[in-house]
């Protein structure tokens, strides 16, 4: 007997000819989770942001500790991913572009940070600069101020969110091989004018992404930088510490108010991130 | 004039050009002809600078052109799969050879603009040029890719493989387009393929590349007419290949002797190789060969027969191309006799 042939179209038919009920089943679990840990946490984040209404969220907001927390958050994600860029970029034009002896390593070593624990992230630059760690006697001797400051929270943020530029980067770059820079190079192009005309170009909705994941990790991490902190009240809280406290506090609408404007971040971001990976694939030559 | 000395490239332990010596004339059109990991793109990258060789020599123009990077040889490279900008406009990958010049000696925009609708005409595109590289065909890209390596006016022109990734047609349009281009511009170029009838139809000079080396230098005519080798013999233009034994000038096949002459190879276990249509057929017994007809297929101004050779204890069947004119039937018993035949020692 012959096998009856199959073709694409009548294949995907038959799998979606699936009994009418199952289909619904399976929708109604997947709507039903995502908003009961999705939607519904975000609506009581609001919710409980505007329950002693509009003025008592603006006064929360307001408030010099949270103008604090708010500006150092924005400093610190400022500087982590002001760097972890031209380090995330420098790092996956040379893994991608080059050949070199310990590139294996150096992969591993970037994913790093995605594999270590946070808290373990933060209690290293402890190890390293507190009063009993490696360097604290010459810092405290030199009076440099890095544990329970602003630099230890950006070294500590910086730590955290290292590999998402590099690692959005590399199979992009990998990708898109080195033939571009060569044809530039032999029309005459120097290094500098291949980067920033063919590569550059090439990866700007990749860098874009990462940045974007980058700014939103830098912004929302709390373990890391709950370590080096030391909790300083108008001076080393950034927003998701200050939340923990006023809501240890029972300040709900302030915790709420704080809460909301990083949820609004995250919603931000999500956003954002759906544009850009439309563009991202632009970035690859169809029917080559 | 392009030099090439004793140029070796190793990848490990493997030799991916030993020992190459190549002289491209100016304004010549070369082409560089081998199978398929002979080489042959690691030639040109070395010429053009993004490769450098293990040992060896470059000059151009008797100038050193292992003292300077890509970027200062003035090679214009078309890329095997033409490796244009693809975030830039047709327009802006032509130009970019011209914008990224130093200020010095760079042109101004209205000239630039000149320059570049100049090469897109001469090209033919011009009416593509605010298109991205990923709206063009196969073959437009291919023509902005030489319209882009032209627009430095380049010392030299490199081209790899320019036509492989293109359907038949539009191949053999591209190639007569290329020789005539080269007729109007002059340019010193080296076009890559590993077309055989590519090469013999473009090119004024051959160059046969096998394993590294190259094997034999000449006119298409040369190259087609007394391959240097059996390799060559083999790859340029299809051949009728029979194992034989040569003993003292004799040359027997199966253990019969032929009788045709083996003069100045040495004894042993050697190849035959005739080309299809210099296989003359004649009156049974007067030939080198007896066999019978088996199948006769006509097309255009040949037929082509299958002829199965009765020599030694198995038969070989061959393939012939004879004049329409001449009758063949299945079943014939016909003697064949090459007019023209090369015999090379060895087994390979
Ligand atoms: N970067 C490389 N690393 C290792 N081997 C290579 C590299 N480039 C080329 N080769 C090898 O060198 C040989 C010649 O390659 P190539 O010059 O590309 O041949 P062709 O262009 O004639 O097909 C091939 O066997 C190929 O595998
Ligand atoms: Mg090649």
């Amino acid at each position: 007997m012959s096998q009856p042939k199959i073709s694409p179209s009548t294949a995907r038919e038959d799998l979606r000819t699936e009994p009418q009920v199952i289909r619904i089943v399976i929708i109604a679990i997947a709507v039903t989770f995502l908003t009961v840990f999705v939607v519904l946490p975000l609506v009581v984040v609001f919710a409980q942001a505007f329950s002693k209404g509009i003025g008592a969220y603006f006064a929360a907001l307001s408030d010099p500790e949270a103008l604090s927390a708010i500006r150092l958050t924005l400093m610190v994600a400022a500087i982590s991913v002001g760097l972890n860029l031209v380090f995330g970029v420098i790092a996956a034009w040379a893994i991608a572009k080059f050949d070199f002896r310990g590139k294996t390593l150096l992969i591993s070593l970037i994913d790093l940070p995605f594999s270590v624990s946070p808290v373990i992230s933060g209690l290293v630059f402890v190890l390293l600069f507190g009063a009993q760690g490696f360097l604290g006697p010459w810092l405290q001797a030199n009076d440099v101020h890095i544990l329970f400051a602003v630099p230890g929270i950006a070294l500590a943020t910086i730590f955290v969110t290292f590999p998402f530029v590099a690692r959005a980067l590399i199979p992009l770059m990998q990708e898109q091989g080195t033939q571009e820079e060569e044809a530039a190079i032999s029309l005459g192009a120097s290094g500098l004018q291949t980067f920033f005309r063919v590569t550059l170009p090439n990866i700007k909705w990749g860098v874009l992404y990462s940045v974007l994941l980058c700014n939103a990790r830098a912004m929302g991490e709390f373990g890391a930088v709950s370590v080096v902190s030391g909790h300083i009240r108008g001076e080393t809280n950034t927003m998701p510490l200050l939340v923990e406290i006023l809501y240890n506090e029972y300040q709900f609408v302030a915790a709420f108010a704080i809460a909301s404007l990083l949820a609004m971040l995250a919603l931000i971001t999500l956003v954002a991130k759906t544009i850009l990976e439309r563009h991202l694939d632009e970035g690859r030559l169809p029917g080559d | 004039m392009i030099e090439v000395k004793n140029i070796v490239k190793k990848f490990g332990a493997f030799a991916a050009l030993d020992h190459v010596d190549l002289k491209v004339a100016n304004g010549e059109l070369l082409a560089l002809l081998g199978p398929s990991g002979s080489g042959k793109t690691t030639l040109l990258r070395i010429i053009a600078g993004l490769d450098w060789p293990d040992a060896g020599e470059v000059s151009f123009d008797g100038e050193n052109a292992l003292a300077h990077g890509a970027s200062e040889r003035h090679v214009g490279f078309v890329f095997q799969h033409y490796a244009l900008f693809r975030h830039m406009t047709v327009f802006e990958n032509v130009a970019f050879g011209l914008r990224v010049q130093p200020r010095a000696i760079r042109k101004d925009e209205a000239a630039i603009r000149a320059r570049v609708k100049e090469l897109l005409d001469l090209v033919q595109l011009d009416w593509l040029s605010s298109r991205y590289p990923s709206q063009l065909s196969g073959g437009q890209r291919q023509r902005i890719a030489l319209a882009r390596a032209l627009a430095i006016e380049p010392r030299i022109l490199l081209l790899d493989e320019p036509f492989g990734a293109l359907d038949a047609k539009v191949r053999k349009e591209l190639r007569q387009w290329l020789r005539s281009l080269h007729h109007e511009i002059n340019v010193t170029s080296i076009f890559v393929t590993h077309d055989q009838e590519e090469a013999l139809e473009v090119a004024n000079r051959v160059v046969v590349m096998d394993k590294g080396r190259i094997v034999q230098i000449g006119t298409p005519g040369d190259v087609y007419d007394n391959p240097a080798t059996a390799f060559v013999h083999s790859f340029i233009g299809e051949s009728i290949v029979l194992p034989v034994e040569v003993r003292d000038g004799c040359v027997e096949l199966g253990g019969k002797p032929l009788n045709i002459s083996a003069d100045g190879v040495s004894s042993g276990a050697s190849k035959l190789f005739v080309r299809r249509h210099d296989m003359a057929i004649g009156p049974a017994g007067s030939g080198a060969f007896e066999g019978a007809v088996r199948h006769v297929r006509t097309f255009g101004p040949i037929q082509r027969a299958e002829v199965a050779l009765s020599a030694g204890e198995g038969t070989t069947v061959i393939e012939i191309d004879a004049p329409r004119d001449r009758e063949l039937q299945p079943g014939d018993i016909v003697s064949l006799h090459p007019r023209r035949y090369r015999i090379f020692a060895g087994q390979d």
